[in-house]
């Protein structure tokens, strides 16, 4: 309990111990612990920026994603319209050709009636003047007669 | 040792005292002193008549030992830190060190190096000095006893030459940065025109003031030695029970200790870092 030199030992003592510590201890160790906080928030914003990242890649995607779908839908749309023109075109042709057909039978036909027509004319011309000749008992000058054997036949 | 009860308290409480003893000094054992030289006292009186030129070599000792364990544990995890996952002595470093941080950031707003690993020198070293606390009384005065030394007692913050020793290390810190962040005369003002702002009061505030200044190492130095030399006396007093009652009031004591140690060296280091702040505070 005497005060005595102890004081100023401990005093002396004191004053080494703050002054290592203050040198020796405390800046490495605040130092260390800062750096490793600065890591930690490095760290933070990073998976921050990176999901964030990861949000705009997810929107791209999809905006890409929807943008393709789109154009197929366009090519979708204008294939069908292409295979309808051309449906309808070979129906149109079909239809022209068919009717040309039809057109080319008519015309046929229709020569053929008329030389049908011509011939039979001519031999119902030779068949009345033949009945003529037996009801008259005598022969016909077709010369003298063709102009009326004409008519006759322009009426069959 | 000690027989009678008083005898056995009085041993536990004397430390180990080197000292100078005059020429002609009758020794406890009848010799007489041919000429004055240092040697270790035999006795209280002996103790006591060495006056100031003596030492306590068991308080300087044990300090200085709890003071290197300190810094060497400290310097240990210092050279190897990682800025990594720390181990686990780095933790517990680490949040002692924060802890520390903290509390001056807290309490402490000018900027000084020197406060933080100031605050934390004095909360670790009172620490352990306190920890020693808890070994049983009569451990290290027998083993010591037994090594010839007639005195020993481990706990250094029980001796006011330790508690003193570290406030007035305090209190010259105090003197020092209130004179180079106030300057001579802020200082003087602020123990002169506080707190009554009249020229007819200076000698008023002036007796205040110095008391308010000197009082702050008193008192930290006090408070630290009163709750350990206090806790020391009623541990020595249960030591004097018989063997089978010791652990009844051992056991809550110590316990309640355990509470008391951390509490007092937080004490003196927060004390410590307001009586610092208030010597940064500019008026």
């Amino acid at each position: 309990m005497n005060i005595n030199l102890t004081l100023i030992g401990q005093s002396i003592a004191f004053a080494i111990f703050v002054w290592f510590c203050v040198k020796y201890v405390w800046p490495p160790i605040t130092a260390a612990m800062e750096a490793r906080q600065k890591k930690i928030a490095d760290g933070l914003s990073a998976a921050d920026r990176a999901s964030l990242d990861l949000e705009l890649a997810q929107e791209k995607a999809a905006q890409q994603m929807q943008q393709a779908k789109e154009e197929a839908a366009v090519l979708i749309d204008q294939a069908n319209k292409r295979a309808a023109q051309i449906v309808e075109a070979s129906k149109d042709d079909a239809r022209k050709e068919g009717e040309k057909l039809i057109e080319q039978a008519r015309a046929e036909i229709q020569q053929e009636r008329v030389q049908a027509r011509d011939a039979l004319r001519t031999e119902v011309a030779l068949l009345a003047i033949a009945g003529a000749e037996k009801i008259l008992e005598t022969s016909v000058d077709a010369k003298a007669h063709s102009e009326m054997l004409d008519k006759l036949a322009a009426q069959l | 040792m000690a027989d009678t009860p008083v005898e056995y308290i009085k041993h536990h409480l004397q430390n180990l005292t080197y000292g100078k003893l005059d020429a002609g000094y009758e020794r406890f054992d009848g010799s007489v002193m041919s000429e004055s030289g240092w040697t270790f006292a035999r006795t209280a009186q002996e103790a006591a008549d060495m006056g100031f030129m003596a030492i306590h070599v068991d308080t300087l000792g044990w300090s200085i030992a709890m003071g290197v364990l300190f810094l060497g544990l400290f310097r240990f995890v210092a050279k190897r830190v990682t800025t990594g996952v720390p181990g686990g002595l780095q933790n517990l470093v680490e949040v002692t060190v924060e802890f520390i941080e903290n509390l001056v950031k807290d309490g402490f707003h000018a900027r000084n190096p020197l406060i933080a690993p100031l605050a934390l020198t004095i909360f670790v070293w009172i620490l352990l000095m306190n920890v020693l606390k808890l070994i049983p009384v009569d451990y290290i005065p027998t083993i010591a006893h037994a090594m010839g030394l007639e005195y020993f007692k481990i706990v250094p913050t029980t001796d006011p030459n330790a508690t003193f020793g570290m406030s007035i290390g305090v209190f010259l810190l105090i003197i020092f940065y209130s004179l180079k962040i106030k300057g001579v005369t802020g200082f003087a003002k602020e123990l002169g025109m506080q707190p009554f702002n009249h020229w007819a009061l200076i000698p008023v505030n002036l007796v205040l003031e110095i008391l308010v200044l000197i009082v702050k190492p008193i008192s930290l130095a006090l408070r630290l030695f009163g709750n350990m030399y206090a806790g020391e006396v009623v541990f020595i007093l249960i030591a004097l029970l018989p063997l089978w009652a010791q652990w009844t009031l051992n056991v809550p004591w110590a316990i309640f200790h355990i509470l008391v140690i951390p509490l007092q060296a937080f004490i003196f280091t927060m004390l410590t870092i307001v009586y610092l702040a208030a010597a940064h505070e500019d008026h």
